[in-house]
């Protein structure tokens, strides 16, 4: 009985085995010692197997090899076993007559091995492989062990597709960047593959040095942006993230000066607004944070001017609220940082001072803007309203778009617009923002005026001057003006003064340009229709703007005095208004419905526009292309959100 | 470097191994101690706590290839007390040396003997005095000394004999079991075991519940005990009806030995199995409440019960405690081991698992390292470094011992870039937390079609090597940068040495490539291991060394002989220079790159050391075993210093916490214990793992475990709250019986399945990225 037992659980050697093999082997034994010699060698190979299971365990295996049973018998001092290495299973073969199994093995023709032809192919090197990453520790709400579904559904097609894309927008070729931008705008089969064109838009953490990249990534995002059938979902943020790095970090490329990191910034910030302005609703909050983090670099007087300059221009494309909230609080402490690199005259400085210029330039821009859309908002809605009509001929689809850069406030966009009037309501009653009490637009440009001083003023009033003959208000805020500025017996002052009227001078004669040349920005521009001419222009007028705008501002309460009196009631009554219908006017005349092209989002055609256009939105401390850049900057408004 | 007086370090360890060996031997076979457990448990005896390691030692060591007190200088001129009892005994291992003519170990006995005449002299008394009637856990020395005098005066010379025939049949790894098993020759009415085991059974299972789960652990060593003495004495039927009837009632997690067990039936099988030689000669330790004890002792001397009695008396180690008998699942969760429980009195030695002081390192402030951290993200221009530092600095842990407590290699220029690399590292290291957890990069190994049997990461996490079981080291680059060697020695003559690139120049360019394979050994590579700096690699074998390499020069630089027997595992020191190893032999050594033999043997683990893992302050190191035990040693003075008790099966993985003061070991049974180094006690049980755990590793600031394992998943555990949910009141302390809370679901943060690759290593990078790797197994 106790035999059967053994029997079940272990394999047993009989003793007729241990007979025939000692039989084969020339000796002879009794029944006796065969049994002992069975058990003992059963014994044997328990023992045996029981040690290989170690080294089947050290190996990491889960399957005993033949080698495995070879060490653990050498390690009883024990012959291995030679012959029987292979991974194959050996096959076991029964012989009938005997009850006997054997394990076939043929002989090998070693003649015939040598001389075979067909020698077996090396097996593939060893190489290790960076595989499966569940992200955060996520990536586990699908099936386990599964791929995420994307890159399941990925087809070699597509691959080839991805493939082909990447390598024509980062590659060489302009002419085939623009076809594959074009394509990746258009593509409504490529939903699969956004993770990883998301993906390859981070990159541009990785090619900070080289401006030409970064520019091709921002235009894939763009194309991204505006393809219709994509759904960005949550990919925005990772998006947003990418383009406000482009707009804010202290790229590597801008440490050589010749490098034109500023139209990057630019053309980063527009694109910024309009991913928060078309897909902003698709990440709650994302408003916020975006504000929360230009703000951030704003009032980190560590960071590089470049980045501050990229949070003033982020500021600026995401509209005149935007502006109101972050930048123009936060001016004043700014101011006597700028204020200080500006003042500084020594050669070691200059470049950091030609920065502070560009941040100083990037200011005016928006507060100017700001103003303007304040004071416009203040006027009768009627009258507002009225020039809203005109204007938004395109439609409602096309007001949608376009409101937003009236009125930030995000919440808005989730529910259908009724009309531009509407909007500019909620956008002057302050919207969301409760805690925040805004200042009386006497009061802002009070303060503003203490900063920058004429070239503010003229900014402002230029704009009625455009409609209107040669406008009397001008001349006589800078003859307000200028009697603080001597009184204070400032030799800055009276630099100032022939520069004044060099300025004035050239106010008239902008209204050519806006009209016949108007720039709305174009974010079609390509990297290559970018001109410097920005820049260059600026480096002229660098020393007057430099000097209005260098009183300190607590020369600000002097001028305040006067000025609100002299300055302010006659623009309040009519000027901006009157500025904007012409405006208004101005952009119904150029948002005809032929500037909706996509099928999603009547936006108008950007292509088409000269890229020019886009370097004069950039702004410039120079007087020369001020009142130009006071009109682009009304277009910019109205046509940020396409 | 002088500061490591080796050559003196060896002699005297290789002279004391020599000497334990002889002395264990012979006092095993002489005296089957039986250790009195009826006494009270006076804590006074657990003052004794020197004596105890040498009786320890001499336990559980007899016979084993080197059973090494490596302390020897310490502890082994207790050994020769001046009693006249054991001046026989000294007297019959005299004769035993010379009679296989080690003159010199004679030599040095007799000197050590006669030195430690008067020391120990006042020792045996006090021992004498107080021991014979304290019983209980008293000095295993007195108690050793006792039955040494009773064998030696009552026993005659045969068990003289018996030592002096055995020796060189034995050799050196083959003890011989005639000594080791002559106690079973006492022997009762074969037929009447079952009885005897039956009785008891019924017995325990009639009393009360709370006695019951306690008195119940006596069952196992017992069964194994009378089915031994059963077969030693050619009963083999009785023995097989007696394994049949009792066998099933054993506790589960010990299957693993009974089928072993089982497969013994003859007295000639028990010579040479290694599994039986452990349970022979350790006693089996048993934890039980007095008043348990008390009613079992009263139970046997009723029933007049001698077998069991015998048994309890000569191979069961009961160490008694005052208070609340233990709940089931209480003594479940702390037995499994080979040798049963750990002896409180294991766990007392004071362990300093502080960490030691970092050095100061200047900061340079590095123009382009700023830029290129601005770039990255955040403005952190002005204080990472100096907080980073400072403060963990300054203090110095009351936890940690001293500084210079063994001697650590200076740092190099070298180490201290790399140093201040880390610091930068560490200044963007991502907070884990149960919300944010860490991303994992699986590395898988492709077409390891030899099969990979070793992987590890260097800090940096810049190379990966494999250990293959075709002998071959490989080693990856993992960053763009490729592998390059040194130039050879005629191009080397031709550099500059003065230039300031010269490290960049001896580089040869034409040998880059992404991998460098390494031959050299010639047996499958079980273990590996970067050193610190990265200029060296470790890597262990089945065909028994340990082999340094170079990775300047991609060579071999140093094989290190000793262990004779596949080495599993081995190590690199935190700080470099040192290493540890262990392998079949069941030592776990400790060795100085620079020199070829071991510093220090650690001998006690009754079967294979399956892992070793330094600790972070590199003054212990841990060893897992294949006797379900982790070991913690000391570096300093080769004590084993604490013994934790609880897996159910081989320990493959373990992993200390970050700030030194945990311990985590995976087994194959799939299940991760935690414990406490300081308080030696299990504060953890973590089970999930369906397959034996081949991978753990703490993030860096200890937050999240991670285990990786052969059921192909990595799993992830809240280390914070495991720590903190355990009581720890001053109860559970002092007795080490605590509570586990079954909580393992709730600290399991994620399972993440790879692609059909058992997950054989974890690491994560500075930065807190887990990389897990292992082979595709198709």
């Amino acid at each position: 009985m106790t035999e059967a037992r053994e029997e079940r659980r272990f394999a047993e050697v009989s003793r007729d085995s241990v007979k025939l093999m000692a039989e084969s082997a020339g000796v002879e034994l009794s029944d006796d010692l065969a049994a002992m010699l069975a058990e003992d060698v059963c014994y044997r190979l328990r023992e045996a197997t029981q040690n290989s299971s170690q080294f089947m365990r050290h190996a990491k295996r889960r399957k005993l090899t033949v080698e495995d049973f070879n060490r653990a018998l050498r390690w009883s001092n024990t012959e291995a076993i030679c012959g029987y290495g292979s991974q194959d299973a050996l096959p076991f073969r029964p012989l009938k007559e005997g009850e006997f199994f054997f394990v076939e093995d043929r002989e090998v023709n070693l003649v015939e091995l040598a001389l075979a032809t067909n020698i077996p192919k090396g097996c593939a090197e060893t190489t290790v492989r960076v595989h499966v990453s569940y992200l955060d520790g996520k990536g586990n709400l699908e099936p386990q062990g599964t791929v995420p579904s994307a890159v399941q559904s990925l087809s070699d097609d597509l691959l080839k597709y991805y493939q082909q894309i990447t390598r024509a927008i980062l590659g060489e070729d302009p002419h085939l960047m623009k076809v594959a931008l074009l394509d990746l705008q258009s593509n409504s089969k490529i939903a699969a593959l956004l993770p990883y064109f998301v993906y390859v838009i981070s990159g541009v953490k990785s090619v900070s040095h080289d401006l030409d990249q970064l520019n091709r990534l921002l235009h894939m995002v763009k194309s991204l942006v505006q393809n219709p059938y994509l759904y960005l979902g949550s990919y925005v943020r990772s998006l947003v993230s990418s383009v406000m790095y482009c707009i804010l970090e202290p790229l590597a490329a801008s440490i050589n000066p010749l490098n034109d990191h500023w139209t990057l910034r630019d053309y980063a910030a527009l694109l910024l607004s309009h991913i928060f302005w078309t897909h902003g609703d698709l990440v709650s909050g994302l408003y916020h944070q975006i504000l929360l983090s230009l703000q951030k670099v704003l009032s980190d007087p560590v960071r590089p001017l470049c980045s501050h300059y990229g949070a003033v221009v982020g500021l600026h494309a995401l509209g005149w609220k935007a502006v109101e909230r972050v930048l123009y609080p936060h001016l004043p402490a700014y101011w006597a940082n700028l204020q200080a690199v500006l003042d500084d005259y020594s050669v070691s400085n200059a470049q950091v001072k030609a920065d502070g210029h560009k941040v100083y330039g990037a200011i005016l821009v928006a507060v100017e803007r700001l103003l303007k859309m304040k004071a416009m908002s203040l006027t009768p809605s009627s009258e507002g309203g009225a020039a809203a009509l005109h204007k938004s001929a395109g439609g409602v689809m096309g007001f949608r778009e376009s409101s937003p850069g009236l009125s930030p406030p995000p919440e808005p966009l989730s529910e259908p617009p009724l009309g531009i009037a509407s909007h500019l309501q909620a956008g002057g009653a302050g919207c969301q923002w409760e805690e925040w009490t805004p200042v009386s637009l006497p009061a802002m440009y009070c303060e503003l005026y203490s900063f920058f001083g004429d070239s503010l003023a003229v900014r402002f009033s230029t704009g009625p001057a455009l409609g209107s003959a040669p406008p009397p208000g001008p001349l006589q805020s800078q003859e307000a003006r200028k009697e603080p500025g001597s009184g204070a017996a400032n030799l800055e002052s009276t630099r100032k003064m022939p520069q004044l009227t060099a300025n004035m001078n050239i106010s008239p004669r902008q209204d050519g340009s806006p009209h016949t040349d108007p720039a709305p920005p174009s974010l079609a521009a390509t990297a290559t229709g970018r001109s410097l001419a920005r820049s260059s222009s600026s480096s002229t007028s660098v020393p007057r703007s430099r000097s209005s705008s260098s009183r300190p501002g607590r020369s600000a309460s002097q001028s305040r005095d006067i000025f609100p009196k002299a300055r302010f009631p006659p623009p309040q009554a009519g000027p901006p208004a009157f500025s904007f219908v012409i405006g208004g006017r101005q952009m119904g005349r150029r948002c005809q419905g032929r500037r909706f092209q996509t099928s999603f989002t009547p936006t108008p055609p950007l292509g088409s526009l000269p890229p020019r256009a886009y370097a004069h939105k950039l702004p410039v401390i120079g007087r020369v292309s001020k009142p130009m850049r006071c009109w682009t900057c009304s277009h910019y408004s109205l046509y940020l959100p396409l | 470097p002088t500061w490591l007086n080796t050559t003196n370090e060896i002699a005297r360890i290789f002279t004391s191994i020599l000497r334990a060996f002889v002395i264990t031997q012979v006092a095993s076979a002489l005296g089957k101690m039986a250790t009195v457990q009826d006494g009270p448990t006076d804590p006074e005896s657990e003052k004794e706590t020197k004596p105890d390691i040498l009786s320890d030692g001499s336990a559980n060591l007899p016979g084993l290839t080197s059973g090494a007190l490596s302390t020897s200088p310490v502890t082994a001129p207790s050994t020769g007390t001046s009693k006249p009892e054991d001046q026989q005994t000294l007297l019959a291992v005299l004769q035993f040396l010379k009679r296989n003519n080690l003159t010199e170990s004679v030599d040095i006995l007799r000197r050590e003997a006669g030195l430690s005449d008067e020391a120990d002299d006042t020792q045996g008394a006090e021992a004498g005095g107080g021991g014979l009637g304290t019983g209980a856990s008293v000095g295993a020395e007195s108690g050793d000394a006792n039955s040494l005098l009773s064998r030696v005066s009552i026993g005659t010379g045969a068990s003289q004999n018996t030592v002096a025939s055995t020796p060189a049949k034995g050799g050196e790894d083959q003890p011989d079991v005639s000594v080791v098993l002559s106690a079973y020759s006492q022997q009762g009415d074969p037929s009447l075991y079952q009885v005897y085991y039956s009785g008891l059974k019924k017995f325990i299972e009639s009393v009360l519940d709370c006695h019951r789960a306690e008195l119940s652990q006596v069952f196992y060593p017992l069964f194994v005990h009378m089915y031994l003495e059963l077969v030693y004495n050619n009963y083999e039927n009785e023995a097989k009806a007696f394994f049949e009837k009792f066998s099933g009632d054993q506790e589960c997690y010990y299957q693993d030995d009974l089928r072993v067990l089982s497969g013994l039936t003859k007295k000639e099988h028990m010579k040479g199995n290694e599994t039986l030689l452990d349970f022979r000669t350790s006693r089996f330790v048993l934890r039980i409440s007095r008043d348990s004890y008390q009613l079992l002792k009263r139970h046997l001397q009723e029933r007049q019960n001698n077998q069991i009695w015998n048994i309890i008396q000569e191979h069961l180690y009961i160490d008694i405690f005052d208070g609340m008998p233990r709940s089931k699942s209480q003594i479940d969760s702390m037995s499994g081991s080979l040798a049963g429980e750990a002896r409180r009195d294991a766990n007392k030695t004071k362990v300093f698992y502080g960490l030691l002081k970092e050095p100061e390192i200047e900061v340079p402030l590095d123009d382009e390292d700023e830029e290129a951290e601005n770039e990255e993200g955040k403005p952190k221009k002005k204080k990472p470094k100096k907080d980073s530092m400072g403060s963990k600095s300054k203090k110095q842990d009351p936890n940690a011992p001293q500084q210079n407590r063994i001697p650590l290699p200076e740092l190099k220029d070298s180490d201290k870039l790399d140093k201040i690399m880390y610091m930068k590292e560490t200044t963007k290291r991502l907070r884990l937390s149960p919300e944010t957890l860490p991303s994992i990069c699986f590395y898988t190994f492709l077409n390891a079609y030899q099969g990979l049997t070793a992987v590890d990461f260097t800090d940096d996490s810049s190379l990966i090597a494999g250990g293959f079981a075709d002998s071959t080291v490989r080693v990856w680059s993992v960053t763009p940068k490729k592998l390059r060697k040194v130039k050879s020695a005629a191009d080397l003559s031709l550099i500059d040495k003065e230039s300031d690139d010269v490290l960049e120049r001896i580089m040869d360019e034409k040998t880059a490539s992404e991998l460098k394979i390494m031959y050299g050994h010639s047996g499958p590579v079980y273990g590996i291991s970067f050193s610190p700096d990265r200029n060296y690699l470790l890597s262990s074998s089945e065909d028994g060394t340990v082999r340094l390499w170079s990775l300047q020069t991609f060579t071999c630089l140093v094989a290190y002989k000793g262990h004779n027997y596949p080495v599993w595992d081995t190590q690199f020191s935190p700080y470099g220079y040192y290493f540890v190893s262990g392998g079949h032999d069941r030592v776990a050594r400790l060795w100085a790159t620079d020199h070829y033999q071991p510093l220090r043997v650690f001998a006690g683990h009754l079967a294979d050391v399956t892992c070793t893992r330094f600790h972070p302050n590199s003054n212990y190191m841990a060893t897992g075993s294949a006797d379900r035990t982790v070991r913690l040693w000391d570096a300093l003075n080769g004590q084993c210093t604490r013994i934790f008790t609880g897996h159910k099966g081989p320990i493959h993985s373990l992993a200390f916490s970050p700030n030194g003061k945990y311990l985590a070991s995976g087994s194959t049974d799939g299940r991760v214990l935690l414990w406490d180094l300081g308080h030696g006690l299990m504060i953890g049980e973590l089970k999930g793992h369906t397959d034996t755990v081949y991978a753990l590793k703490f993030s860096r600031d200890g937050e999240i475990l991670a285990s990786g394992s052969m059921d192909n998943t990595v799993r992830l555990w809240d280390a914070i709250r495991a720590f903190d949910d355990v009581e720890t009141d001053d109860f559970t302390a002092a007795t080490g019986h605590i509570h586990l809370s079954d909580n393992s679901q709730e600290l399991l943060l994620g399972t993440y399945l790879t692609k059909s690759a058992p997950v054989i290593h974890v690491h994560f990078t500075r930065r807190n990225l887990l990389l897990a790797a292992g082979a595709y197994n198709p």
